[in-house]
């Protein structure tokens, strides 16, 4: 068949299924009229490639060409279902991959709480060594931040209910940009992750060791316990993601560099996601819960255990039964 | 034997020499995407910069008249716009965030198809390592190093920059009576032959004299009637229009 017969038969055709494009591309196309969007957008590929086969000019074929890119596009749009992939995975495909992720996740939480604990250990033990890990100012700060004698507590001497909004501003700003720090991090071969988990690991353990030691222990702890449970484990967890990353590079079996990164992002993120929705409950605590006053240091200790329990139950629990909503 | 013959009549589609990147689409064709380098790739970043400054400026300033409440709902906005802009707007603008747009930039999946939201995360976030050690030195590198110019975002979410598909203009074929060439022409001939009638418009008439005259002893015509021969086969070849 001669180009300019093909040309005219399908022309209009194709100029159909040019608006049709049009219209799904700006989203309002009407649902009935995409019904036959699919098989016309393979009566498109068929020409196409009689277009090519036969030899035709590439001012035939090229505007074919990029018909079919649009339509592909179109066809294999992105569905986004959140809500229902939200649900599921919250109720059992976040601990599931943590609990899959397990050595990743060990590792991480060594290097964190390890590194929390030690510091904390030995800043107790002797006390001059929070002046070589953190600075003087910082140490001025928190110290009149966690004063028994001070009538509020938090991150702010003084603060009114209203500042509950912009503490819990500033905690999602915060803490979310170091748990995203340390993921990414995990790409320069797990390096940055190892760095920011002992980075925050060696701070909060100085501050909370120095904290005990001059005897304000009380206000430190019973403020930190409970919100902890959620940031800890958050920021322990976006060091495994990262370490993922970083391990796909140094170990990437048997395959290529690039595509073991690939797949361990995939995995990697999803974490992050989870990583995301634990540090935004933590956030909401510490600026609501934490800050006040009122209860007194028992029942936030107890409240604070309870949460650390619920987390770590959560992880090592959920998502086991297999009939488990998906 | 048939492998051959295939390959050789298809002589003319194969493997370009610009840095096209054909995808096998499972409806049997392949697609050409054209991916973006690193330049035009900067230019968009940078109108976006500028659009999230605008967007933070312009907010921050409303969002200070309401004191507290503002400087939390303030922080929040900046977690926003400086984490989420990007993914926002490729999740849910096709592929093109305002820079990219002005650009006629899109992302993709490395197979073609519309980017989704774990790899617009994965592409984003991971931005913060292209930015180390500074003005993003990582990320240029390994721009300027990978045959379709992924930087290490796009290399961990499996992504791809590339160019929007422009409209073409067709050109109309000189007049010319149609005829057929004195010997069978093959497909890549033929192609050649249709593509010198098409971009006639676009060059001198001298250097069209020139390309015809070199196809004047094959043709079996004088070099001075070798443009209109070859206008005859083309329009032989498109056929009634």
């Amino acid at each position: 068949m001669k180009q300019g017969l093909f040309e005219s038969r399908h022309q209009p055709e194709w100029q159909r299924f040019g608006e049709l494009l049009e219209q799904l591309e700006r989203g309002k196309a009407k649902a009935d009229a995409s019904t036959e969007f699919p098989a016309a957008y393979r009566r498109l590929c068929n020409q196409l490639a009689l277009a090519q086969e036969r030899g035709y000019s590439s001012h035939l074929v090229d505007p074919l060409q990029q018909l079919a890119l649009r339509g592909h596009q179109q066809l294999y749009r992105h569905r986004s279902r959140l809500g229902s992939q939200l649900l599921g995975f919250i109720l059992a495909g976040f601990p599931r991959l943590v609990r899959q992720q397990w050595p990743f996740v060990v590792a991480a939480s060594l290097l964190f709480f390890g590194s929390l604990l030690l510091t904390g250990v030995l800043v107790y033990l002797f006390p001059d060594l929070v002046y070589s890990i953190v600075s003087p100012q910082q140490v001025a700060d928190m110290q009149s931040m966690y004063d028994p004698d001070a009538s509020r507590l938090g991150r702010t001497a003084a603060r009114a209910s209203s500042e509950d909004w912009a503490m819990f501003g500033y905690y999602i700003m915060n803490n979310i940009g170091i748990a995203f720090q340390t993921f990414a991090g995990g790409l320069l071969f797990g390096l940055g992750s190892v760095f920011f988990l002992l980075f925050n690991g060696l701070t909060i353990g100085a501050v909370a060791g120095h904290l005990t030691q001059i005897g304000f222990g009380q206000t430190f702890w019973s403020f930190v316990i409970g919100h902890g449970a959620f940031e800890l484990t958050a920021i322990a967890l976006a060091g495994a993601a990262g370490l993922q990353l970083g391990w796909a590079l140094l170990a990437p079996a048997r395959l290529t560099r690039g595509e073991a990164l690939r797949l361990a992002a995939k995995a990697s993120i999803r974490m992050i996601v989870g990583v995301i929705l634990l540090l935004l409950i933590a956030a909401f605590i510490e600026a609501y819960w934490s800050s006040m006053v009122r209860p007194s240091h028992p029942v936030k200790y107890l409240v604070g255990g309870g949460l650390w329990l619920l987390v770590i139950g959560y992880l090592v629990f959920a998502g086991r039964n297999r009939n488990a909503p998906d | 034997m048939r492998q051959i013959s295939r390959q050789t009549r298809n002589a003319a589609l194969q493997t370009p020499l610009d840095t096209r990147y054909q995808i096998e689409t499972p409806e049997g064709i392949d697609l050409p995407l054209r991916p973006a380098g690193l330049p035009v790739r900067a230019v968009a970043f940078a109108i976006d910069l500028g659009v999230r400054g605008v967007i933070l400026g312009v907010l921050l300033s409303l969002l200070a008249l309401l004191d507290k409440l503002g400087a939390g709902l303030g922080s929040i906005l900046m977690f926003l716009v400086s984490w989420w802009y990007m993914v926002l707007f490729e999740v849910l603008n096709q592929g093109r965030s305002p820079g990219k747009q002005l650009m006629g930039l899109r992302v993709v999946h490395d197979d073609g198809t519309p980017i989704g939201w774990s790899a617009s995360l994965t592409r984003n976030l991971l931005r913060f390592v292209d930015m180390l050690p500074f003005g993003y030195c990582l990320g240029a590198l390994s721009c300027l190093q990978h045959p379709t110019f992924k930087r290490l975002g796009d290399l961990a979410g499996g992504t791809l920059v590339i160019y929007r598909e422009q409209a073409v203009t067709r050109p109309v074929l000189p007049d010319a009576t149609p005829r057929t060439a004195v010997f069978a022409l093959r497909l890549n001939e033929q192609r050649a032959v249709l593509s010198f009638a098409e971009r006639q418009g676009e060059l001198s008439a001298e250097r069209v004299d020139e390309l015809a005259s070199l196809l004047a002893p094959a043709l079996r015509v004088p070099p001075s009637l070798a443009v209109t021969e070859l206008n005859g086969i083309a329009r032989g070849l498109l056929g009634p229009t």
